[in-house]
């Protein structure tokens, strides 16, 4: 097969890399713009990186969606690596079928029905049993609801190919169930457990549809801050923070890329 | 091996139903110490159920099961004075061979040094004392047998159940390996009960079989019992090959049977110790390696009949050929080829005469 690249194919492959990333490029380049109109460029600059920093609105803003994506992350691992045991090693109980498919049920439901139903359900909690009261606690709830989901088919798909007989070989010579679980079982799933928990997290630090539904005063994350200052016009902070996300979610996604690569080797090392 | 000995391990009446379908039967066994047991038959017949079942991983749907007197049906597979060789090997990818063997030795919480020491001892009885800081995924086939073999002895087992311990190594390593699981049995003693689909493995290995068959025992006996007297004809079939006869008795004269077939008109004789009753339908057996080729005299005798040799497989050792007799039936029966080249070697469409003794076939009722 020839492996050089036509040119033809060459100007497809730059056309196609240009649509997906250019503009988030010159998203990033005006971040480093001296003037304070975002279309007309003014020369190098850091200045709004500066800027930022002493937004306090922002700053606020940021803290708290990393508060909520980690806590939620967290929850979401627990309960999708429960979810995801369940589904795999219980090939028939009472409920196995609706488990599954409610379980999947977030990944295709529209985020606006989503947030909405959210709403209502903690509307109605609160006046019946006055919990939770709308803010950081019930985006946490939200951010887990669609989280599990995603994690437990990061999990799910790691375990269909676990060796289970090694956890009979850990009981078989004297250990209990639950120290099989954490010696054998935990460190073998462990890089789909970090997978899951960083696309957890990053879906948590991206949202912005959910959020403001069951958000309440107060309780105002990154994104929602981004939205409503560019409703008021794109000021080059906001490029800035922009930068920064990109930024801070590319190594994520990196890092998951590898922890998965890896685990996919260790895969195939099992195998033979 | 006496029969006074009291049973290590003793399976009552014990049946194992998945759905409607029963994977164990009914099946009770008594296996002493020291033996080399092995479950044996095909695949479905539930020698592996039954294997996990002693293990713990299943428990019986009826029946007990007993080691040392001590009812282990319901103990979970971590309490029981059992260790088991996984078919897969089951070796621990993230812990190194060394630490995969003292994997049971640390869930006693035996102290350090002795662990250490019992781990070396271990790893210089399967000989894989370099390999100690390898991972699982850096050894070959045969030795992360030897290191599942070695983390399944660590802790002294009572008992060592080893499911199709040699079906992963390619056939030469198998046969050595073979030896050297019976000289590792008998230098420590230890009660080991294997289960097998490969009926020369059982053989070689074992001091008794039991041969299962959809979930029931159909013969248990040492391999030569097994081989020279089976007890119906699934236990013939199943060990090596046979010819099978089907025949009717016409008298019986103390020990000794008269039969006619329909695969020949000479009349057929056997040793039979139970009483038969006249015109009874039966099997006579006939081992492939008991036939031998006569001069063609006298071929109205019991148990000599003529035919035609049709098909010649040359194995090196033997060769097996398959005559055909005047009534279309086929026997087989094999030669060892003691001569490199033999004078005059039997050939395609050679018309032989074959012969064997009465006390070299049997007469099976099933």
């Amino acid at each position: 097969m020839n492996k050089r690249l036509s040119l033809p194919l060459i100007t497809l492959l730059v056309f196609g890399y240009a649509f997906l990333y250019g503009p988030i490029a010159s998203l990033i380049i005006y971040s480093f713009n001296e003037s304070k109109l975002v279309t007309v460029w003014g020369g190098w600059s850091t200045k709004w990186y500066g800027a930022l920093l002493e937004n306090q609105q922002i700053l606020d803003a940021a803290w708290l969606s990393i508060k909520i994506a980690t806590v939620s992350a967290t929850f979401a691992v627990i309960i999708g690596t429960l979810a995801a045991l369940a589904l795999v090693k219980f090939k028939r109980f009472r409920g196995r079928g609706s488990l599954s498919l409610m379980l999947a049920a977030p990944l295709v439901m529209p985020e606006v029905i989503l947030g909405l139903s959210l709403l209502l359900l903690f509307v109605s909690m609160e006046e019946l049993l006055g919990w939770p009261a709308r803010g950081q606690t019930t985006i946490i709830l939200a951010h887990m609801t669609f989280a599990i989901a995603y994690v437990t088919v990061v999990i799910r798909s790691r375990l269909a190919h676990f060796d289970f007989s090694l956890e009979e070989a850990a009981m078989d010579l004297g250990a209990h169930p639950v120290k099989t679980f954490f010696w054998i079982t935990l460190p073998l799933i462990a890089p789909a457990l970090v997978a899951g928990w960083l696309l957890a997290f990053t879906l948590s630090l991206d949202d912005l549809v959910v959020a403001s539904f069951v958000s309440g005063p107060g309780a105002t994350t990154l994104p929602m801050v981004v939205y409503s200052s560019v409703r008021l016009g794109v000021s080059p902070e906001i490029n800035a923070l922009a930068t920064i996300i990109v930024g801070l979610v590319s190594l994520a996604v990196l890092i998951a890329g590898l922890v998965m690569y890896r685990q996919e080797k260790q895969r195939l090392r099992e195998m033979n | 091996m006496s029969l006074e000995q009291t049973p290590i391990v003793e399976i009552q009446n014990v049946s194992k139903q998945f759905g409607s379908l029963y994977a164990v039967d009914d099946i009770s066994l008594s296996i002493y110490p020291g033996e080399f047991f092995s479950l044996l038959g095909a695949s479905g017949c539930g020698k592996t159920t039954l294997l996990r079942m002693l293990a713990g991983f299943e428990t019986p749907t009826t029946g007990r099961i007993f080691i040392d007197g001590q009812d282990i049906t319901d103990l979970p597979p971590y309490k029981r004075p059992i260790n088991m060789m996984f078919q897969s090997y089951a070796l621990f990818p993230h812990m190194s061979v060394a630490d995969n063997i003292a994997f049971g030795l640390r869930q006693e919480k035996m102290p350090k040094a002795e662990r250490d020491q019992r781990v070396e001892e271990m790893m210089q009885l399967v000989q894989i004392s370099k390999l100690a800081k390898r991972k699982p995924h850096q050894l070959s086939g045969g030795q992360r047998q030897r290191v599942a073999l070695a983390r399944a002895l660590a802790k002294h087992p009572k008992i060592l159940l080893l499911d199709e311990p040699l079906g992963a190594l390619d056939k030469k390593l198998r046969e050595q390996t073979q030896f050297e699981l019976v000289n590792l049995q008998e230098r420590l003693g230890i009660t080991f009960i294997v289960v097998t689909h490969d009926q020369e493995e059982a053989m070689t290995m074992s001091s008794r079989i039991a041969l299962l068959r959809e979930g029931r025992i159909v013969q248990v006996d040492a391999p030569r019992r097994l081989y020279e007297y089976p007890n119906c004809r699934y236990s013939a079939d199943f060990i090596g090959s046979i010819n099978l006869l089907d025949a009717e008795v016409i008298s019986q004269d103390e020990d000794l049977v008269t039969l006619k077939t329909d695969a020949f008109e000479q009349p057929l004789q056997v040793y039979h110790g139970q009483p038969l009753i006249a015109e009874m339908d039966v099997t006579v057996a006939i081992r492939p390696e008991k036939i031998r080729v006569v001069n063609s005299s006298g071929t109205h005798n019991a148990n000599t009949i003529e035919g035609v040799i049709k098909e010649i497989a040359y194995l090196g050792d033997v060769s097996i050929y398959h005559v055909e007799l005047p009534s279309g039936k086929r026997i087989q029966f094999t030669q060892s080829n003691i001569q490199a080249l033999a004078e005059q070697p039997l050939t395609w469409e050679d018309k032989v005469c074959l012969s064997w003794q009465a006390d070299s076939c049997n007469l099976l009722l099933e």
